[in-house]
């Protein structure tokens, strides 16, 4: 980890040995830690074969996990794509030329960002019903997707808007000189660039929306965790087992998707100016994943 | 207008965003430490505990907070006999401020790196070259100026703690988005003005923070 290497030196015999002691006394902690866990888990039965024969049963997932999944990805899909066309209307109307548009989408940009999505999925799911003429069954998903479009149609119109800034200056220079109008040069040179500079922030905005769907759970969308919950309900009662299953399942798609963005992050990484963010300052590494910076740390959940 | 007043005048809202702030507060401090522990982790030179705590920013950045705080109250204290209080209300907050700082502790700690990388090289090795090792440099050198430099994506994070604490309603904690639940329940005629009054409740909260953290960020900068 060459890295690390300008926070303290390349260790000396003495400094090697107090590292190696470090290492041992830092790997007893976090072990005894976990064996105090499964001891406590132990301790209340929570490896009892029974509990987690259910979470092998091809009928469990099969009636459970697998649907939950789906209407997770479902929600996370429709959110996806709702998001990303309000994004676009939204990030190309704060860069108008008109400044009452420029007013107006910027208002409803600042507006959604302060709001928590699982107010704004309350209400979608409120009014689903109630104003929409939305047949009850479909409520829960219609309060899931306009919560997260809202939110994070929001954050991605912000990042279209900082991804054209950033653009170098003669990138429109140019394009004005050869003839093209404002909108133009905004739809065929500026946003194609930006669109591939926001790339990594973008994927990084898709592992929030597939993380917040499971506050479809407070709104009874039968998402994974509502799946979970309700393997866990029935004798033996393996609720531990069936969350932990569900939060597997969620980290593995995350952290593929977070991968790819670290993946994307690199290729593309010099090719554009930036992606609306500073280069960081010359300074101690500390191996920071292009995901770590460009993950939206507002991020619902 | 009045009969919507009347409405709203029905319902303790300012009581119900308190337990919002008082999550945040609570969670905020606790996420802070262990955020900061995190990081201190992060950058040491012990591989175990640098491998520890990449483990869990990974895990749990990937995680829902819905899960987390659902675990609270579906496993933690029922199948593990977790019990921070007695009587139920208390015993859920607490189990709820518990969980939003598990949470939040990764992004802290995800800042304060962030903090760290605006440290020019120079300043470490200038702690180096006076004789100080890995744990002073960090606490006399390098923290105080990545505190600095971590306010504003430590900011973000607050805004996103204050907003995540609606999310314990999945652990039956009071706060706002209960009692909004609870209000276009009984009153359905008036669902897009309480959303309304509950988001811009929200706004007032979290826009002020944004400015003071923006603010505090330039004026604290370490200026190179």
């Amino acid at each position: 980890m060459s890295a690390q290497a300008v926070l303290f030196d390349t260790p000396g015999p003495k400094g090697r040995r107090n590292i190696a002691i470090g290492n041992v006394v830092g790997t007893v902690i976090v072990l005894g830690v976990l064996a105090w866990a499964l001891v406590q888990m132990g301790s209340k039965g929570q490896f009892d074969p029974a509990k987690w024969a259910v979470m092998v049963d091809p009928e469990t997932w099969q009636f459970y996990f697998l649907p939950g999944l789906q209407n997770t990805l479902t929600a996370a899909a429709y959110a996806i794509v709702l998001a990303m066309v309000f994004g676009l209307l939204f990030g190309v109307g704060r860069l108008a030329s008109n400044s009452v548009i420029r007013g107006f989408c910027g208002l409803v940009v600042e507006f959604f960002r302060a709001v928590p999505v699982l107010i704004m999925m309350i209400a979608g799911w409120f009014s689903a019903a109630l104003l929409l003429n939305i047949p009850p069954e479909d409520a829960p998903l219609f309060g899931v997707v306009a919560g997260l479009t809202l939110y994070n149609g929001s954050v991605i119109a912000e990042l279209v808007r900082s991804g054209v800034h950033g653009l170098p200056k003669g990138q429109r220079e140019a394009s004005l000189a050869i003839g093209m109008t404002r909108g133009q040069s905004l739809r065929s040179v500026e946003l194609p660039q930006a669109l591939i500079a926001m790339l990594p922030s973008l994927i990084s905005q898709f592992v929030v929306i597939l993380k917040d769907t499971a506050l479809g759970y407070i709104i009874t969308y039968p998402e994974l965790l509502r799946s979970a919950r309700l393997v866990g309900s029935d004798a033996p009662f393996p609720i531990l087992q069936a969350m932990a299953v569900a939060a597997v399942l969620f980290i593995v798609i995350n952290f593929l998707l977070s991968w790819a963005a670290g993946r994307l992050a690199r290729r593309f990484g010099g090719r554009s100016s930036d992606s609306g963010k500073p280069a960081p300052r010359v300074g101690i590494t500390t191996g920071l994943a292009g995901t770590a910076d460009t993950r939206d740390e507002t991020g619902g959940n | 207008m009045s009969e919507f007043l009347d409405t709203l005048s029905g319902y303790d809202i300012a009581g119900a965003y308190w337990v919002n702030l008082k999550l945040t507060a609570f969670a905020a401090v606790l996420a802070l430490v262990l955020g900061t522990t995190l990081a201190m982790m992060r950058i040491s030179p012990v591989t175990s505990l640098r491998w520890a705590g990449t483990t869990y920013v990974n895990v749990v950045r990937n995680m829902p907070l819905t899960i987390i705080m659902a675990s609270m109250i579906l496993v933690l204290w029922p199948q593990l006999g977790l019990t921070l209080a007695d009587d139920f209300a208390t015993n859920f907050f607490r189990l709820a401020v518990i969980a939003l700082a598990v949470y939040h502790a990764s992004f802290v700690c995800e800042s304060i790196r962030s903090g760290v990388n605006t440290v020019p090289v120079g300043q470490a090795e200038a702690a180096r070259a006076i004789g100080l090792a890995f744990l002073p440099a960090a606490r006399l050198v390098i923290l105080p100026q990545a505190f600095r430099g971590a306010i504003a994506p430590l900011g973000n994070t607050l805004i996103a703690l204050i907003k995540n604490s609606t999310v314990a309603a999945a652990a039956s904690v009071p706060e706002i988005s209960v009692l909004m639940r609870e209000m276009v329940e009984n009153d359905a005629n008036f669902v897009v003005p309480i959303f309304l009054t509950i988001a811009v409740g929200f706004v007032i909260i979290v826009v002020p923070v944004g400015v003071l953290t923006t603010y505090l960020s330039r004026r604290l900068a370490v200026s190179r």
